[in-house]
């Protein structure tokens, strides 16, 4: 199954390294993975979309804790949730018919159109991991000449917050 | 106080009363050898290459319970040290190793000696730190030092760039008393609706084992162990690395279990209602066939740290915690508690033990004209009145060792179980010979494994440290050769050791005495001869029967009740194997 696991990890050189060489030494999946810094400066916030059987899983998250550098962690599919991604995607958009459905498409999906040139539209994309998935596939017909996502970030809903 | 980063350095290892520092000199860690430089408090002990430097500190922590202590050069000093830093990880063994590293200035441009020691030694360590500021040093001295030994203990590495160490640079020195870090709060007191639910469950049981591991020894659990194991008249096996924790003479203890284990307690294993593990983590060499691991048993698993728990068998009650607090625990509930085990059931269970221990597992050809290695270690464990601490290296040896000595005390069996280094057994004898230099060390080891680190005995003569070495010596890499002979029809690829060096020879020329034993009739005498040389270390080089096998044995992956057994040992009641 499918899990989001979120961590303050302390903002400190190797720490990213830490965590993916325990996912690599161990051989556990890993489908994406993204980290920035907090408002808190010496704290950063990971986000890691695995997969796995609830006892690998659960292994994963017994390692990350063994981290010494982890300081809190919270597996957010374990309750309501938001997750978000964000794709930056270029595409082919030459004649007038190219043109107008990428734009179509793009406002359906509710996507901005941040770049255009007199061969491209580059558009910005934010939602559900399904979602960008989707737009892709309603792409189809269109010439996709790149595609560019952050990975997934989430946060859970409601008062559950993962903070000091 | 205002002291260079150097100078910090070494006062923090005289701070945090560090009795040794093993280790060897090189270009990034020179101003550190030169706050080395007369001054007594930090004995210095130059190893002949980082690995020993390594194992030693890890021999003098397995003895002592503290953690040993490194300084080895960037690049290959720290590359070097690597296998010893991955044996003690292994085996959660605390330990401080301290690398020089590159100036900072040149750090990643493939300096002289450079080598990301950090990255390199990431996954075989608990923590590891660079230092890029002087004013972070002491600190973070006190953090490795407090990583390494606290929860479930293990090496932490501190690189240390050259121009941190620059005498020229003094800042004020502060040695924190504590330290405290957000990150790292291990759990130490258990659960206690956990502990209550476990002692019921083992009041209640029919079958009962008790699984004792080195978290035993590592936790310094042992009088509770012995408490607890007494308090409910219940079996116990150990593990390698538990050996020790509780008596081996005494009647409730069946021996090790697992690979090598014997009959008795893996039997005991298979068949047991409750299994309750105490500070051993189901390590595969331990548990043979998953599936068919404990089939009819409610599983209880005390550890401090929750990794462990359900990682390979699925436990049914877990106890974060550690082995002493939760004992203590346990122990005071079993005395207050209205129920007793049943004496009906526990006297069935130890009928049907009795059957298998009269099977006499450990069994072998006792009127061979050929030095048997058991008999070696027995006789051993009688001149040495069982009080010897003793090392191995890795391989039958190693199993011979952990069967024929009987340890009655916790810390005296010093083993590389996990890793399975070849090459521990003599620098690690080094370590717990400093420790204890009025005590008996005694190396058990092979004609192979001895020559991984055969250049210590150099370190031993500087040192005066009169280890006595038994080479139990078939010619053969004999582990391997067991394997090939079970396993792949006898065909024994390149295990065979040819062009071995006169031992004896070696010893002198190293400035030790040397002693070489071929036949039966002799040994006795020539290893009370040995023994009794107090101050001078001993090689003795035993020609030993090089087709002996360690019996019984279960194949990787069979189940605990599928033994070969030793053609010697009595025919089994059920239904094992025995290989002829």
């Amino acid at each position: 199954m499918r899990h989001i696991i979120s961590i303050l990890i302390e903002n400190e050189a190797g720490a990213l390294s830490r965590v993916s060489g325990l996912f690599s030494a161990r051989g556990y999946n890993i489908e994406s993975l993204t980290v920035a810094p907090t408002e808190d400066p010496s704290l950063s916030r990971m986000t890691i979309v695995t997969a796995g059987t609830e006892r690998i899983v659960e292994q994963i998250v017994k390692q990350l804790n063994k981290l010494i550098d982890v300081v809190k962690l919270m597996d957010l599919t374990e309750g309501p949730h938001i997750e978000r991604e964000m794709m930056l995607i270029k595409v082919k958009a030459s004649t007038m018919a190219q043109r107008e459905d990428v734009k179509r498409l793009c406002d359906i999906f509710r996507g901005h159109i941040i770049d255009v040139t007199s061969s491209t539209y580059t558009i910005e994309m934010t939602g559900a991991v399904s979602k960008l998935d989707s737009f892709i596939e309603a792409l189809a017909e269109h010439k996709i000449i790149e595609t560019v996502r952050s990975g997934v970030t989430g946060i859970a809903r409601g008062d559950k917050s993962l903070h000091l | 106080m205002e002291l260079s980063g150097a100078e910090i350095l070494v006062q923090c290892l005289k701070d945090e009363g560090v009795e040794y520092l093993f280790g060897y000199p090189g270009g990034a860690v020179l101003h550190i050898y030169d706050a080395l430089y007369n001054q007594e408090d930090v004995k210095h002990i130059l190893v002949r290459h980082e690995q020993a430097a390594t194992h030693a500190a890890d021999g003098y922590a397995r003895a002592t319970g503290n953690p040993g202590v490194v300084l080895v050069t960037s690049g290959p000093g720290a590359t070097n040290a690597v296998t010893g830093i991955a044996t003690a990880y292994m085996d959660s063994i605390p330990m401080v190793v301290i690398t020089g590293q590159v100036s900072t200035a040149v750090i990643g441009s493939d300096a002289f000696q450079e080598v990301d020691s950090v990255g390199i030694t990431r996954p075989c360590v608990k923590h590891n730190f660079l230092v890029k500021d002087i004013n972070d040093l002491a600190e973070t001295i006190k953090k490795a030092f407090f990583v390494a030994s606290t929860g479930r203990p293990g090496p932490v590495v501190v690189d240390v760039p050259k121009d941190i160490t620059d005498p020229a640079i003094k800042v004020p020195y502060h040695y924190p008393e504590t330290v405290n870090m957000r990150s790292y709060q291990p759990t130490l007191k258990g659960h206690s609706g956990q502990i209550k639910r476990a002692v019921d469950l083992l009041l209640a049981a029919k079958k009962p084992m008790i699984y004792s591991g080195g978290g035993v020894v590592l936790g310094k659990g042992s009088d509770e162990l012995r408490q607890f194991v007494r308090g409910l008249g219940f079996p116990i096996t150990s593990t390698l690395m538990g050996l020790g924790a509780y008596p081996a003479s005494d009647k409730q203890f069946l021996g090790m279990l697992g690979m090598h284990g014997t009959y008795e307690a893996n039997m005991a294993m298979h068949d047991c209602d409750v299994l309750i593990a105490i500070g051993a983590r189901f390590d595969d060499r331990v548990t043979g066939k998953i599936a068919e691991f404990c089939p009819d048993a409610t599983i209880i698993h005390i550890d401090v740290d929750p990794s462990s728990i359900s990682k390979t068998i699925t436990v049914d009650i877990p106890i974060v915690g550690s082995v002493p607090d939760v004992l203590s625990e346990m122990n005071h509930l079993i005395e207050n508690s209205s129920k007793k085990p049943s004496k009906k059931a526990l006297s069935e269970w130890w009928s049907i033990i009795d059957g298998w221990r009269a099977v006499k597992c450990m069994s072998y050809d006792q009127n061979s004209d050929k030095i048997k290695p058991q008999m070696v270690v027995e006789m051993v464990h009688e001149i040495t009145k069982g009080n010897a601490y003793v090392t191995s290296d890795v391989g039958q040896h190693q199993m011979w060792a952990a069967q024929y000595y009987p340890f009655e005390e916790p810390n005296r069996w010093i083993n590389s179980g996990g890793l399975g280094t070849m090459g521990f057994g003599l620098p690690a004898a080094m370590g717990v010979q400093l420790a204890f230099p009025d005590s008996v060390v005694v190396c058990v080891t092979g004609e192979g494994s001895i020559q991984m680190c055969i250049q210590e005995l150099s370190t031993c003569l500087q040192y005066g440290l009169p280890v006595k070495i038994v080479a139990l010596n078939n010619r053969y890499l004999g582990m391997v050769r067991q394997w090939q002979e079970f396993f792949y029809e006898n065909r024994y690829s390149h295990s065979y050791m040819e062009s071995l060096p006169d031992f004896v020879k070696l010893a002198e020329s190293y400035g030790h005495v040397g002693i070489r034993i071929e036949r039966p009739e002799d040994l006795r005498a020539e290893l009370e001869r040995g023994f009794a040389m107090d101050n001078r270390l001993v090689f003795f080089d035993i020609v030993t029967d090089q087709t002996e096998n360690v019996y019984p044995m279960i194949a990787q992956g069979k189940a605990h009740n599928d033994m070969h057994m030793s053609p010697f040992s009595a025919p089994a009641q059920d239904k094992e194997r025995e290989l002829s």
